[in-house]
C-alpha cells in the first residue's frame, strides 16, 4: 500500500466530524499550498534547477524556514536523481512523502496527545511570548477536559498585563471553571503555588496554569518563568505533566528561537499553534519538529470556545497536502485498474 | 546542523571575496546568493527577496570598489543602500486635524499590541506635544479588552470611554467624539478588535467606523516577528482601510523583524514607531536605517561601510582643494562634487550653511535649484573628456553640439562656461584667503 493510502486510511478512521472541521479551518492553508505545488507541476514536464526554485519558494513563502527547506530541497534533489525522476507528476509524490517524514521524525504517535495523569492531578503550565494566544487557549482547553467529565481549575499567573486576570476569568466563566487568582503584580510563583494546593484540596484533576506573555531574550523574565516552573515540581513530583509553548502560526523564524529558549526554561513538552484560521501557514512546526523535536499538540483555528482542536499529525499533513495526495493516489488507481 | 548562521556564513563569504578593483559578477553572484539566504532568514516575503536582488544585482555589477572595502564588503554596501531607500527616511510625526479633535484609529490582527499601543501613543502625546487624549475602548470582542483598556488609562490617569461589550463599535466612537468635543480632548486614540483581514464582516466593520469618524489616522498595528503572511495582512489592510501609518511592536525582542520591509514594499507607507517593552513608556520614533542593519544581521559592517565613506569623502576634498589652489580644477572634478553634494540633502539648505555664502561676491546669480543642477549635469555629460579638462576650446560649434546633446541651449552652456571660470577664481580667492579655518568647507562648484 501506498504512503498515501496508509495516510488516507488513517486519517478516516477519524470521525468524519473532526476531520471536516479540521480541513475547513486550514483550507486557506491547503488551497494555497496544493494551489500552489499543482500549478508547479503543471507548468514544468521537466525537473530541473528552475523547478526546485520555486518550489523552495513554495515552502518558504509557508514559513517553513530556510534550514529545513534547503536541507529539504537537497534532500529530494539527491532522492529525484537517485530513482531518475524526470516527470514532475512523479516528483510531486516524493515531495509530499518527504514533508510528512519531517512532520513525523522518528516520533511515536502517542506523542500527540495530552499527558493526562488518571486519577490523579495533572498540571499544565503555559508558556510563551506576548500576545501568542496563552490565555485564550486556557480557556478553550478548561472547556474541553470539563466536557470530558474532568474537574478543571485555573490559576490566573499573569499578574503583569493589565485585564489579564479579568480575561481569565471571564473564560472561567464561559468554560464554567473556577479561577484562582491574586490581585495585579502579585507573584506569579505564588499565584501558582495558591492553585495547586486549591486544585489538591478541591481533588481536581487538572489544574491549567497561564503566565504572562514574555519574549525569549528577557532574561529575567525566563528567570521568573523558570522559577514558576520549580515550585509545581516542588510541589508535585513529576509536575508539570505538561508544559504547552503557544506560538502564532502568523510568526516567522523567530518561533525556532522562541521554541529553543523556552524548552531551556520550561522542558517545553508541546506546542499549541494559534491562529491557523488565518492565511498563514504555520510552517515554521515543521523546522521545530525537524530540529528540536517538540511535537504539536493543540491547534488553534479561531476566537471561539470550541476552536481548539487536537493536533494529529495525519490530519495536519492531509489537510496541509490532501489535495496533493488524492490526484496522486487517483493516478496510482488508474494504473491499478491497468495492472488487473 | 547543516545551515547554521547564516549571516555568519554570509561574513565568511565576504572575507573570500577579495581583490581590488570593480565588482565582478562573480562576486556579486557569490554575494547575492547569501544574501537572498539572509534577508529570507529575516522573514523578509519571498518576493520582496527576489525583486531586490534583482536590483542589487543590476546595481552592484561593475560598481568601482572603494579603496578600504573589499569587493564583498561594496556589494554589501549596495545592498546597504537599497534597502535604507526601501525602508525611507524617519517619520514619527502624528497628523493633526484642522479642527480638533485629531482622531487615530489602531487596526491590525489578534495580539499584535493595538491597546498596548494606544495606551502609549496617549502617554506620548501627553508627554511630548502636551496634548490631551481621549482613549476610546471599541473592541467589544474580546474578553476584558475594556478592563485592559481602562487599567492602562488609570496607569496614566488619562480619561477612557467606554460602553461595555454590547453596543456596537460605530456608536462607541460616535459618542465619544461628541464626549471628546464637549471636554475639549485634542486626540481621541481608538483602539478596536483584534481581526483577521480575510474575516470579510469584522473588516467591514472597520470600513463602517472609517467612514463614520473620518480619522486622520489609521495605524496598522504590527507585530515585529511576523513571518511571510506580513504581506498579505498588511496588502489587505491597507486596500481595504488605506493605512496612514504602520506601528511595529515587540522589536525589544531578537527578531531580525524582516516583516518591515515587506510591509514597506507592499504598501509603501511609513513605519512610524517601534514598540520596545510592554511598559507604556516603551515607544520610539521608527528608525529606517537601523532597521535595515537589523534585518542583514550585519551591524558591524554596516558601520565599516561607513567609515570608508567618511574616509573616501575626506581624501576626495583634500584633493580637490589641492586642485582648487592650483587652478587645476576641471569639469570633471565639478561633475564628481555634484553627485557628493547631491547625496548631502537639499542644496538652500547646504548653501545656508557655509558661513558668509550669501554675502560672497558671486554668489547671488549661482542660485542653485535642483533642476538647474540637472542641467548642469547634463551639459558636462555632453562635453567629451577633452573639453571637460580644457574647457578654454570649447568654441562655438562645439556649444552648439554640446546644447543638443544635454537638451539645453547655447546660452545656458554660455551661461555654466561663464559661472565655471567665476568659480575658479573664487576658489582661489577662498582657498588662499585661509584665515585659520581649515578644511570646513569642501563645496567648490558654488
Ligand atoms: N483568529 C484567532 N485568534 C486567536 C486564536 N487564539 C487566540 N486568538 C486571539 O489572539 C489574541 C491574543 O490572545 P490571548 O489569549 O490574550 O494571548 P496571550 O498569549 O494570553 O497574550 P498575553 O497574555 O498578552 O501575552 C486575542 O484577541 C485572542 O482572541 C486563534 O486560534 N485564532
Ligand atoms: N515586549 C513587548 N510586548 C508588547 C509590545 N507591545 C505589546 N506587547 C504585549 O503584547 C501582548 C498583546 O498586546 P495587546 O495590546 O493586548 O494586543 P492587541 O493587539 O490589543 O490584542 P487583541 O486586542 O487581542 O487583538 C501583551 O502582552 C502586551 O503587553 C512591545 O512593544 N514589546
Ligand atoms: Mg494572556
Ligand atoms: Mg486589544
Amino acid at each position: 500500500m501506498s504512503f498515501f493510502k496508509k495516510l488516507k486510511d488513517k486519517v478516516s478512521k477519524q470521525t468524519e466530524e473532526v476531520t471536516d472541521k479540521f480541513k475547513d479551518g486550514l483550507s486557506k492553508t491547503r488551497d494555497s499550498f496544493t494551489t500552489k505545488v499543482n500549478d508547479l507541476v503543471a507548468r514544468y514536464r521537466q525537473v530541473d534547477e528552475e523547478f526546485f526554485e520555486e518550489l523552495e519558494e513554495i515552502l518558504i513563502s509557508a514559513d517553513v524556514g530556510v534550514n529545513t527547506v534547503m536541507e529539504f530541497i537537497e534532500e529530494l534533489e539527491m532522492e529525484v536523481k537517485r530513482r531518475n525522476i524526470k516527470d514532475t507528476e512523479e516528483v510531486k509524490e516524493v515531495i509530499s512523502e518527504k514533508l510528512v517524514e519531517i512532520y513525523y521524525g522518528d516520533d511515536d504517535e502517542s506523542l500527540e496527545a495530552l499527558n493526562i495523569q488518571e486519577g490523579d492531578l495533572t498540571v499544565i503550565l503555559v508558556v510563551g511570548v506576548n500576545g501568542v494566544g496563552k490565555t485564550t487557549s486556557i480557556g478553550k482547553l478548561a472547556y474541553q477536559l470539563q466536557q470530558e467529565g474532568k474537574s478543571v481549575v485555573m490559576a490566573a499567573g499573569d499578574t503583569f498585563r493589565a485585564g489579564a486576570i479579568d480575561q481569565l476569568d471571564i473564560w472561567g466563566q464561559r468554560a464554567g471553571v473556577n479561577v484562582i487568582k491574586h490581585s495585579e503584580g502579585a507573584d506569579p510563583a505564588a499565584v501558582t503555588y495558591d492553585g495547586i494546593q486549591a486544585a489538591k484540596s478541591r481533588g481536581a484533576d487538572v489544574l491549567l496554569c497561564d503566565t504572562a506573555g514574555r519574549l525569549q531574550n528577557k532574561v529575567n523574565l525566563m528567570k521568573e518563568l523558570s522559577k514558576v516552573h520549580k515550585v509545581i515540581e516542588r510541589e508535585i513530583p513529576d509536575a508539570p505533566h505538561e508544559t504547552l509553548l503557544v506560538l502564532d502560526a502568523t510568526t516567522g523564524q523567530n518561533a525556532l528561537s522562541q521554541a529553543k529558549t523556552f524548552k531551556e526554561a520550561t522542558d517545553v513538552s508541546g506546542i499549541v499553534l494559534t491562529k491557523l484560521d488565518g492565511t498563514a501557514r504555520g510552517g515554521i512546526v515543521l523546522a521545530i519538529r525537524n530540529e528540536l523535536n517538540i511535537p504539536v499538540k493543540y491547534v488553534g483555528l479561531g476566537e471561539q470556545i470550541t476552536d481548539l482542536q487536537p493536533f494529529n499529525a495525519h490530519q495536519f499533513v492531509y489537510g496541509l497536502f490532501g489535495d496533493l495526495m488524492t490526484r496522486v493516489e487517483n493516478d496510482e488507481d488508474d494504473s491499478d485498474d491497468k495492472n488487473n | 546542523m547543516a545551515f547554521e548562521g547564516l549571516s555568519e556564513r554570509l561574513q565568511e563569504t565576504m572575507k573570500k571575496i577579495t581583490g581590488k578593483g570593480k565588482v565582478s559578477e562573480a562576486d556579486v553572484k557569490e554575494m547575492t546568493r547569501e544574501v537572498r539566504l539572509a534577508l529570507l532568514e529575516a522573514d523578509v516575503n519571498y518576493k520582496v527577496v527576489k525583486d531586490l536582488i534583482k536590483r542589487i544585482k543590476e546595481r552592484a555589477v561593475g560598481q568601482e570598489v572603494m579603496e578600504s572595502l573589499t569587493p564583498g564588503q561594496q556589494v554589501i554596501k549596495v545592498v546597504r543602500d537599497e534597502l535604507t531607500e526601501l525602508m525611507g527616511g524617519e517619520q514619527s510625526k502624528i497628523a493633526v486635524a484642522n479642527k480638533p479633535p485629531t482622531v487615530i484609529m489602531m487596526v491590525g490582527l489578534q495580539g499584535a499590541g493595538k491597546t498596548t499601543t494606544t495606551g502609549k501613543l496617549a502617554n506620548h502625546l501627553r508627554k511630548n506635544s502636551n496634548r490631551n487624549p481621549l482613549l476610546v475602548a471599541a473592541d467589544v470582542y474580546r474578553p476584558a479588552a475594556v478592563d485592559q483598556l481602562e487599567t492602562l488609562g488609570e496607569q496614566l490617569d488619562l480619561p477612557v470611554y467606554s460602553k461595555g461589550t454590547v453596543a456596537n463599535p460605530v456608536d462607541i466612537a460616535n459618542e465619544a467624539i461628541e464626549k471628546a468635543k464637549a471636554e475639549h480632548h485634542d486626540y481621541v486614540i481608538i483602539d478596536t478588535a483584534g481581526r483577521l483581514h480575510v474575516d470579510e464582516d469584522l473588516m467591514d466593520e472597520l470600513q463602517q467606523v472609517k467612514t463614520n469618524m473620518n480619522p486622520d489616522e489609521i495605524f496598522l498595528v504590527v507585530d515585529s516577528m511576523t513571518g511571510q503572511d506580513a504581506v498579505n495582512v498588511a496588502e489587505s489592510f491597507d486596500s481595504q482601510l488605506d493605512i496612514s501609518g504602520v506601528i511595529l511592536t515587540k522589536l525589544d525582542g531578537d527578531t531580525r523583524g524582516g516583516a518591515a520591509l515587506s510591509i514597506r514594499s507592499v504598501t509603501g507607507k511609513p513605519i512610524k514607531f517601534a514598540g520596545m517593552g510592554e511598559k507604556l513608556d516603551q515607544l520610539e520614533p521608527f528608525h529606517p536605517d537601523r532597521m535595515a542593519s537589523r534585518i542583514l544581521g550585519m551591524g558591524d559592517v554596516f558601520s565599516l561601510i561607513e567609515k570608508a565613506e567618511s574616509e573616501v569623502d575626506e581624501k576626495k576634498a583634500k584633493e580637490m582643494q589641492n586642485k582648487m589652489k592650483s587652478a587645476s580644477f576641471t569639469f570633471e572634478d565639478f561633475l564628481e562634487q555634484m553627485e557628493q553634494v547631491k547625496n548631502m540633502g537639499p542644496l538652500d539648505e547646504l548653501v545656508n550653511m557655509m558661513p558668509g555664502a550669501n554675502k560672497m561676491k558671486g554668489m547671488k546669480n549661482m542660485q542653485v535649484d535642483d533642476k538647474q543642477l540637472s542641467h548642469i549635469e547634463a551639459i558636462i555629460q555632453s562635453m567629451t573628456k577633452k573639453e571637460r579638462v580644457e574647457p578654454s576650446i570649447i568654441n562655438a560649434s562645439r556649444k552648439k553640439r554640446i546644447a543638443q546633446g544635454s537638451g539645453t541651449s547655447v546660452a545656458q552652456v554660455n551661461r555654466l562656461l561663464k559661472q565655471f571660470e567665476e568659480m575658479k577664481k573664487m576658489m582661489k580667492q577662498m582657498t588662499s584667503s585661509k584665515k585659520g579655518k581649515k578644511g570646513g568647507m569642501n563645496l567648490p562648484f558654488m
